[in-house]
């Protein structure tokens, strides 16, 4: 809360609820449309853009020789050994996913919660979804050693009499984020379609104005429409709150099923979607902050979104530092000599710098956003949302590389050292997340106008004209 | 079928969703029953206005998930038991606590591509000629800032002279003859 006594002379801070406000003071239903508009159809591009599009795209070519390569040698070009048969693959898919999931929180559980700040920044977030699953998708892909074949993890007829094994998580994984992928892309496909009627008829070039109706349908917010199309956001919402708890849950299943010390435990679904979605809300402030700064957006993504967003970072992450001393606890309370070397090896095995890092980046540090005035300090926050990916990434690395490479029988033991073909791949996605952003951010509107009028004063119907008579039922009017 | 010539509605501009809203009133006590409202975002008063309560799409929903979810159950089902038994660590070949998971996300899958594809099914769409796009004050503002009232011809009430006056007596901006 606002100091009581002083007056508030923050424009950004409603004086009733102290709170930031969510839209800057003053907006109309038009200013909002030139505002976002006219990013996507001015026929400048800013020099900004290109700079970042090119660089990102470097980065993509660098993915593509990665991959080339892993093609033609096979996976042996990566560190993965035995024991450790799971290495950046699986720890980039989990972090992938789990980037992904504050997209849909941000869309599906917030929409269903009423909140109505997200209504500015879940189109992007949305986007941030779609983009990580692709990046996600990519490592089990290539991990499969003959990427090409892939389909073969769906089941279809085929000459080989052969069908998937169902009683297994990494099927179950295949279906979690097959649907995942389809359901956001459609979620954000349907949300986009009345922006695009916008875009359609605000377009001056022929070829935009082709474009931009041909993927908007023909939308026209005929109210009917509108009334069906607010109960397909309503259930797609309610559709995809389950899907991205299951989606998790199934990767950390994958896990959790098997025997290995660290990883055999009931916490790991609870767990798995805190941390997603703790590093999902920290990319989305990764991209916000820089763009918001870029677009000149600070009047639609206002201090309140980072804020918030903020406070459930705090929240998910006290849920994950709440798992991390379970796991402790569980492997002292076990009273399992595995569980309790694993734990030991963890904190303070070769690879012990790992888990302090895990430790300080996503406990320690983000304590610091209990302080408001650090809360709404853009540079911090920025830094903090860096700080928390890192966090999490090494979260992964750590219940990933830690448990394998040494396991029960310390004959078995071994080690984990990335090549630099890893970490290309993997710098390789973070670039093509990038590029894809850039590319969205050039040709789709990236907040959704037709929600954001919403929220502005002049959008509620004002006095009830008159209660409509109702009794006798009226014929329908043909639609 | 010959393509239909002449008037299709009457096509009144409002400022604010509360003037639309009144006017659609007006008009539904009037006794017109065809028409729409076109506006930049949901305004459900307005829906209620001309009576348009329920939509189906939740029906389409559900239906569609019930499909995915026995479908899901009944492939594994029959893969697990017929097409391709196999002996996994002598757990029984109809293990339906494993099936759920699969038959779970293709629930949600078939379900959310039925809300989808059906919304757009029952609205008409893709759609993309539409007599309304003919006003020249439509593209301006339909998708935008402003509220449309839209009595269309087809309506027995509906006359050309008749319901301009009456339109013109809900205080729009405009109100325009729009042709097929």
């Amino acid at each position: 809360m606002a100091t009581k006594d002083a007056p508030v002379t923050n424009p950004m801070i409603d004086p009733v609820t102290g709170e930031y406000r969510v839209i800057a003071p003053g907006h109309t239903f038009k200013s909002v449309t030139d505002k976002v508009s006219r990013i996507v159809l001015t026929t400048h591009t800013p020099l900004g853009w290109w700079f970042g599009f090119l660089v990102a795209g470097g980065f993509v070519c660098m993915l593509t020789t990665a991959v080339t390569w892993l093609f033609v040698k096979g996976v042996g070009i990566w560190a993965i050994t035995i024991p450790v048969a799971w290495g950046f693959a699986i720890i980039n898919f989990v972090w992938w996913i789990g980037i992904g999931h504050a997209g849909t929180l941000i869309s599906a559980i917030l929409l269903l919660f009423k909140q109505g700040w997200r209504n500015s920044i879940n189109r992007f977030a949305e986007a941030m979804t779609i983009f990580a699953v692709m990046c996600a998708g990519m490592f089990p892909v290539l991990h499969l050693g003959r990427p090409w074949l892939g389909y073969w993890l769906f089941p279809y007829p085929n000459s080989m009499n052969y069908w998937p094994q169902f009683r297994s998580p990494l099927m179950w994984d295949v279906f979690a984020v097959s649907t995942y992928a389809t359901i956001s892309v459609v979620f954000w496909y349907m949300g986009m379609i009345p922006d695009l009627a916008t875009m359609r008829d605000r377009a001056q070039s022929k070829f935009a104005q082709f474009m931009y109706g041909l993927v908007s349908l023909g939308w026209r917010g005929s109210v009917r429409h509108w009334v069906r199309y607010e109960t397909a956001s309503i259930l797609l919402a309610g559709l995809a709150t389950p899907l991205v708890l299951s989606v998790h849950s199934v990767i950390s299943l994958d896990f959790a099923v098997a025997f290995m010390p660290g990883w055999h435990t009931t916490i790991f679904p609870p767990y798995f979607v805190a941390g997603a979605i703790y590093s999902g809300f920290a990319m989305v402030l990764t991209l916000a902050i820089p763009i918001r700064k870029f677009y000149h957006l600070e009047d639609l993504i206002t201090i309140r979104h980072i804020d918030n967003c903020a406070k459930v970072m705090l929240a998910t992450g006290m849920i994950v530092a709440y798992g991390y001393s379970s796991e402790v606890f569980m492997a002292w309370y076990s009273a399992s000599h595995w569980e309790y070397f694993m734990m030991w090896n963890r904190m303070f095995g070769p690879m012990g710098w790992s888990y302090w890092t895990l430790i300080t980046c996503n406990i320690a540090l983000p304590q610091l956003m209990w302080v408001r005035k650090l809360r709404s300090n853009i540079g911090f926050m920025f830094l903090m949302s860096l700080i928390v990916n890192t966090g999490m990434w090494f979260e992964r690395f750590v219940i990933v590389v830690t448990s394998l490479s040494r396991d029960f029988l310390p004959s078995s033991w071994g080690t984990y050292r990335a090549t630099r073909w890893d970490y290309m791949t993997f710098a390789g996605t973070l670039g093509f997340f990038t590029f894809m952003f850039f590319l969205f951010i050039r040709f789709l509107p990236m907040i959704p106008m037709s929600e954001l009028r919403l929220m502005l004063p002049g959008a509620k119907v004002r006095e009830k004209a008159e209660p409509h008579s109702t009794g006798t039922p009226v014929p329908e009017a043909g639609d | 079928m010959p393509l239909p010539e002449g008037v299709y509605c009457l096509m009144a501009e409002f400022e604010t969703p509360t003037a639309l809203v009144h006017a659609a009133h007006e008009a539904r006590k009037a006794g017109y029953r065809r028409m729409d409202c076109y506006t930049p975002y949901p305004v459900e008063e307005a829906a209620e206005a001309i009576g348009f309560h329920r939509d189906e799409v939740s029906l389409v929903c559900l239906i569609g998930g019930l499909l995915g979810l026995a479908a899901m159950f009944g492939l594994e089902t029959w893969i697990a038991v017929w097409a391709f038994p196999l002996n996994i660590a002598g757990r029984p070949y109809f293990s339906w606590p494993a099936f759920c998971v699969p038959a779970y996300e293709w629930t949600i899958l078939w379900a959310g591509l039925s809300a989808c594809f059906g919304m757009l099914a029952l609205n008409g769409l893709p759609k993309p000629y539409h007599p309304v796009f003919n006003a020249p004050n439509f593209r301006n503002g339909a998708t935008s800032d402003k509220f449309f009232l839209c009595l269309e011809a087809t309506d027995p009430k509906f006359d050309v002279a008749g319901s301009r006056s009456f339109l013109e007596a809900q205080s729009p901006l405009s109100v325009v003859e729009v042709e097929y």
